[in-house]
């Protein structure tokens, strides 16, 4: 393979790799950091590496944004091409899905401050150690 | 724990990256994604329901089902973080600022509450001076904030926005408020049993909206069956959204400040940042 | 879109990313996922998806960081790793 068939090849596909990096750099926060704080912080990379790529699979070059134009000019809208307008449905189940998102990070922050005024420690470790204690 | 996680992360990325060869370039018109289903959205949005924004068609009428549930979700959200810190017992320790002399009271055990007037005024724990500047750019700022919020979840039909980011764009004025000010006094303005209805009422709204339709003779949801109520029989379907949107909007600001008082004040509503 | 665009911002992303979870202040985690946020949005943004790019703005660097920063504020700043 060439170098000319491999810029086309990356400028096709760096995308979803880079979706793969953010998404395994969430992964690693989230198994091996020792703060719950920064758990959290993983899960909510993962989360939005996840919904990066659904709106990135609705993406069409060439295509506009998904509001229909000049709807008061007349009877325009009986010419509407489904090429011309990006794809919405993506759009809409990750928009109820990022404000959910932040609806259980308010609850997992919740928890975490719980944790904290019973055991004076967000470190994985010293919770374990403490609970061990009883 | 941290080599093997850092083993398990490669294989699992290694896994995805080598799945990414089958997927179809990014922005290709012709991916399956984008050739089935969100076609006929495209095409037919607009002369069925006459809002051009697309988003906010499938968001508040075709998925209107899904929309009514994650704003039931978000109740719930709001819901579990007032169980879970919610704390009734009274504070023991007080502090009270003399306001001529700015002498500070620290009062321990005491049942009498300092009666708060002219003289004296209550404060936190770690008080520091108010700053004239913020508090006054803030109070300027909060009231277009609240407008802006309003005009978002009105224009959704039209342009970006919608429930959603209206509601978390008033819930966050009322943080702003509490944040330049005080906590006490956001908690005085609006109480929290108003907070509290608002967020049920927000998801009633919704769901008031949809089930009206059932006795009109139409399905749950279906928002032609309003057309008696609206004075706009053409433009019904982008009335019934902006209904639901106003729902969804009143529930996530009052959830959003529900969370943020109980977090920041661990359930005492009395101090915080 | 012009790609060079996307992976300047996408490549900023990263960075943000990689900060937020080996910075051994809460406080700063709290203001580099803000920051990590922001640019998700901007990168929606030019994916055209404006409806999700306005959310998250408002959401993701608005709000989520405020819960962040109130409860390091009820919690500690201190962290190991």
């Amino acid at each position: 393979m060439g170098m000319t068939d491999i810029i086309p090849l990356i400028v096709a596909k760096y995308n979803y790799w880079l979706f793969v990096v953010l998404m395994m750099i969430g992964l690693y926060a989230m198994i091996a950091k020792n703060n719950l704080i920064k758990k959290l912080v993983g899960m909510n990379i993962f989360q939005t590496a996840i919904i990066l790529f659904y709106v990135s699979i609705g993406y069409k070059s060439g295509a506009t944004l998904p509001i229909i134009q000049n709807v008061h000019e007349g009877h325009g809208h009986a010419a509407i091409h489904a090429a011309d307008y990006i794809n919405p449905l993506p759009h809409v189940l990750m928009l109820t899905a990022i404000v959910v998102s932040v609806a259980t990070f308010g609850v997992a922050m919740a928890l975490a401050v719980k944790i904290y005024q019973r055991y004076h420690t967000l470190e994985e470790d010293e919770l374990r150690m403490r609970l061990s204690e009883k | 724990m941290k080599f093997f996680g850092f083993v398990v992360v490669c294989l699992v990325g290694g896994l995805l990256l080598y799945g990414t060869a089958d997927f179809p370039d990014w922005g290709d018109p012709d991916s399956p994604a984008s050739t089935h289903l969100s076609d006929i959205y495209i095409e037919h949005a607009f002369e069925q329901t006459q809002v051009p924004n697309i988003v906010t068609a499938i968001l508040a009428d075709y998925r209107g089902f899904d929309t009514m549930f994650e704003t039931a979700v978000i109740f719930c959200a709001g819901l579990a973080c007032f169980l879970l810190l919610r704390d009734f017992k009274e504070r023991k320790e007080r502090f009270y600022r003399h306001v001529p002399t700015g002498v500070i009271l620290h009062v321990k055990n005491s049942k009498k509450a300092l009666r708060v007037g002219r003289d004296f005024e209550h404060i936190d724990k770690d008080w520091i001076p108010s700053d004239l500047i913020i508090k006054t750019v803030c109070r300027i700022l909060i009231p277009f904030i609240q407008i802006y919020a309003l005009y978002v979840v009105a224009h959704g039909d039209f342009s970006p926005g919608g429930g959603f980011q209206g509601g978390v764009i008033f819930g966050s004025s009322l943080i702003l408020l509490a944040i330049s000010y005080d906590l006490k006094i956001l908690v005085r303005r609006i109480k929290e049993k108003v907070l509290g209805i608002c967020a049920a009422a927000g998801v009633l709204v919704y769901v008031g909206i949809a089930a009206i339709c059932m006795p009109m003779g139409k399905s749950f949801l279906d928002y032609s069956a309003l057309e008696m109520f609206v004075f706009d029989p053409h433009h019904v379907r982008a009335l019934g959204m902006l209904g639901v949107e106003i729902g969804v909007g009143i529930a996530v600001a009052a959830v959003m400040a529900i969370i943020y008082i109980n977090i920041v004040s661990e359930g005492r509503h009395d101090e915080g940042l | 879109m012009p790609w060079q665009i996307d992976m300047i911002v996408l490549f900023f992303v990263i960075l943000c990313a990689v900060a937020a979870i080996t910075v051994k202040d809460l406080l700063s985690t709290a203001i580099l996922f803000g920051a990590y946020s922001f640019m998700m949005c901007l990168l929606w943004a030019v994916m055209g998806a404006v409806d999700v790019a306005f959310t998250e703005a408002s959401v993701g660097a608005g709000v989520s960081t405020v819960f962040f920063v109130a409860a390091v504020f009820r919690t500690s700043r201190r962290t190991k790793d």
